[in-house]
């Protein structure tokens, strides 16, 4: 398998740039984005084969990036954060066509499988 | 004893609001019940006695007329015949004093002739005389021998001497018979006069009053102006004896005056004078017997009156009762939705608060969560160093409080996410667990022994989340203050039937009495004074309704306290049903 190629997109600094360089020792290549707006535009420029997108942020909301993530790109896959207890953002990203959601804090080998799954051939034809 | 219903769900998050207590409500309710049974009982009373006062007066007199007016006429006409047959005696022995002269009357067989047709014709008369304008008798005929007897200084002699005629009152005569005289002076053409005298015995009086045809009840008769009985009277005295009361006001129209007999009875006493002689007939009734059928409608009234007065006042009594109640429980119903709807806003609030610290918790927790990470991935990369074992520990251990800090952020968010009412598929175990987990803490301190007997196989329910919670909680809330520190709760899940499921609550606290038990889920019944608002159960008791389940509860003083909570497998049907 090829090396797996995400953005991680959140607006705490700290969280998204420790959670790359995590990612970036698992031998996943990663790109950061702090806010919606920046999202789209690295999306545009590299087309990477998924996002890990957080639900809350300032500026664009997570789940209006996915909307037009999936708009322009459906072929990329998006795994949503929520810090919000609530599973309700995380249903309804996946209406929305996101992988699935995950909650904060989340565990680095969870979010690998899910990564992992999210770019298996067969879940992408399933789906 | 300990507080079964105190809300300290509320009490943990707010300060508890103070409502009237139980006593305050009773004392407002009386007065607006007196208020209204006064003004009540005032409107529909009033009139009905005072027409009951104007009906007795004017029936009482409307009666009274109407049973005076015969007596009246019947006193006119008796009076009358009475007169008729004075002046018929009068007449026959006028008639005879001017139709023969006096030297014929003298004669004592013309006298004899003459007394004997007169008797014959008018009955009564016992005897007949001639007296010279000296008073002296010239012929009798009669039972005495009074010839010669002088009469110069009886006062009939002078009266008849001055007025011509006279009639006299009735005295004891011959052979013990009540007579009376009748004595007419004549005056000849040559001016000499004579009086011709005759007795007539009074049998005629008693058949003038026996024709008035009287009850046994009543009683005519007569009497002198100076009150002598002229006749007997069946109930006050014989002839000749005094009448026994005062007598009327001279009154020559009959008139009718109520007055009271010797032994004290009420009378109507109907009398007419006469103008000469001096009589005056009496007609004397009993007022009881006159006013007999009035009184008899009086009491018939006055029954009706008592009956109808009794009826209002059960029907005002009823009535006030009905409605005074009828506002209390709506007053106590409005007041517990009132509550109700603060208790879930303070609950609503609590959790918006609980939600926004979470999440900003969150977001740093899920920093250090990457940090550590981090660190961890680092030193594991790492050739083996020194303590490398030790910094593996550190930072495994602070995943582990980022584990323990997200359980609880989640289950704040949770808390605050199930504020909303919404049906959802339920785990019942899952809700009793995280209600438990709210309090670990407190049963830890308080060395409480908690026990989770849970049915794995518990069919997943469909209910309110949120709700439940609250209920688990408050009752949860009852058993932890129920217990000594040290004491026992056991929470058993069980399947009841296919479509019933059930929570039980059981601890070996200080339990309640049968009235405490009976009242429990009465808002605003606490039992401590001043400890919670008394909704918590009430509230438990409304939502357990509204979620198509019941809720029982059983328990013994010194023993314990268990509560039930039996839900069905589907709110929604029943809820709705």
């Amino acid at each position: 398998m090829n090396k797996i190629k995400v953005l991680l997109v959140d607006d705490e600094q700290e969280f998204v740039s420790t959670l790359a360089e995590r990612l970036e020792f698992r031998d996943i290549e990663t790109l950061v984005a702090m806010n919606g707006e920046q999202a789209l535009h690295l999306i545009e420029e590299h087309k990477p084969p998924l996002v890990v997108l957080d639900v809350l942020m300032p500026g664009i909301g997570g789940l209006d990036v996915l909307k037009r993530i999936k708009r322009k790109h459906p072929e990329i896959q998006v795994i949503l954060l929520t810090g919000h207890g609530s599973t309700k953002d995380g249903i309804k990203g996946m209406y929305q066509g996101a992988f699935d959601y995950l909650m904060k804090p989340v565990n680095i080998e969870e979010l690998i499988n899910r990564m992992n799954e999210a770019l298996e051939p067969s879940k992408l034809r399933s789906r | 004893m300990a507080d079964r219903n105190s809300d300290q769900a509320t009490s943990i998050l707010a300060e508890p609001v103070r409502f009237p207590s139980e006593e305050e409500f009773p004392r407002r309710y009386r007065l607006l019940r007196r208020n209204m049974i006064l003004i009540m009982v005032a409107v529909t009373i009033l009139p009905l006695v005072m027409m009951a006062v104007i009906n007795h007066y004017e029936y009482q007199q409307a009666l009274r007329r109407e049973i005076i007016t015969p007596m009246r006429s019947l006193v006119s006409k008796t009076q009358h015949s009475f007169e008729l047959f004075l002046t018929e005696r009068l007449s026959a022995v006028s008639f005879i004093a001017s139709a023969y002269s006096f030297e014929e009357l003298s004669d004592q067989k013309t006298l004899n002739r003459i007394f004997h047709v007169m008797k014959d014709k008018f009955g009564g008369f016992v005897d007949l005389g001639l007296i010279d304008s000296f008073g002296v008798q010239k012929s009798y005929v009669g039972p005495y021998s009074l010839e010669g007897k002088t009469y110069m200084d009886h006062d009939w002699f002078r009266e008849v001497t001055v007025r011509g005629e006279h009639i006299s009152e009735v005295f004891m005569g011959y052979r013990k018979f009540p007579h009376f005289v009748i004595a007419i002076r004549t005056e000849n053409q040559i001016g000499e006069n004579w009086i011709l005298r005759a007795t007539i015995d009074t049998e005629k009086f008693n058949s003038l009053i026996a024709s008035m045809g009287l009850d046994s009840s009543s009683d005519a008769f007569i009497v002198n102006h100076s009150g002598v009985f002229q006749t007997s009277s069946r109930f006050y005295g014989k002839v000749l004896e005094r009448f026994p009361m005062p007598m009327p006001p001279i009154n020559y129209e009959t008139d009718v005056v109520e007055t009271m007999d010797p032994q004290g009875h009420p009378i109507l006493l109907a009398y007419k004078y006469f103008l000469s002689p001096s009589f005056v007939l009496m007609l004397a009734k009993p007022r009881s017997e006159v006013l007999k059928s009035w009184y008899t409608l009086k009491s018939e009234i006055l029954i009706i009156f008592i009956v109808s007065v009794l009826l209002i006042f059960l029907v005002v009594f009823k009535i006030t009762d009905i409605l005074v109640k009828r506002i209390e429980i709506s007053d106590r119903e409005r007041l517990v939705t009132y509550h109700e709807i603060e208790h879930t806003n303070k609950l609503a609030s609590v959790g918006r608060l609980a939600a926004g610290v979470a999440h900003e918790i969150n977001n740093p927790m899920a920093i250090i969560n990457e940090k550590a990470g981090l660190l961890q991935d680092l030193i594991e990369t790492m050739p083996t160093f020194e303590r490398k074992e030790k910094f593996l520990k550190l930072t495994e251990s602070i995943n582990a409080c980022v584990d323990r800090c997200s359980t609880i952020t989640h289950r704040l968010l949770g808390f605050a996410r199930r504020m909303d009412v919404e049906i959802e598929t339920i785990d019942l175990n899952e809700v009793v667990q995280e209600v438990y987990g709210f309090l670990e803490k407190e049963a830890f301190h308080r060395n409480i022994e908690v026990r989770l007997n849970l049915d794995k196989e518990l069919p997943e329910i469909s209910s309110d989340h949120g709700q439940l919670q609250q209920v688990f909680l408050n009752i949860l809330n009852n058993a932890f203050s129920a217990v000594e520190d040290g004491g026992s709760i056991a929470i058993t899940s069980r399947r009841q039937d296919p479509e019933l499921v059930s929570v039980s609550i059981e601890d070996n606290g200080i339990g309640m009495s049968e009235e405490t038990m009976s009242r429990i889920f009465d808002p605003f019944f606490t039992g401590r004074k001043g400890y919670g608002t008394g909704l918590g159960l009430s509230i438990t008791y409304g939502i357990i309704k509204k979620l198509g389940g019941h809720i029982e509860v059983n328990s013994r003083e010194g023993k314990g306290t268990t509560f039930t909570v039996f839900l069905p497998k589907s709110a929604k049907q029943e809820a709705e049903a």
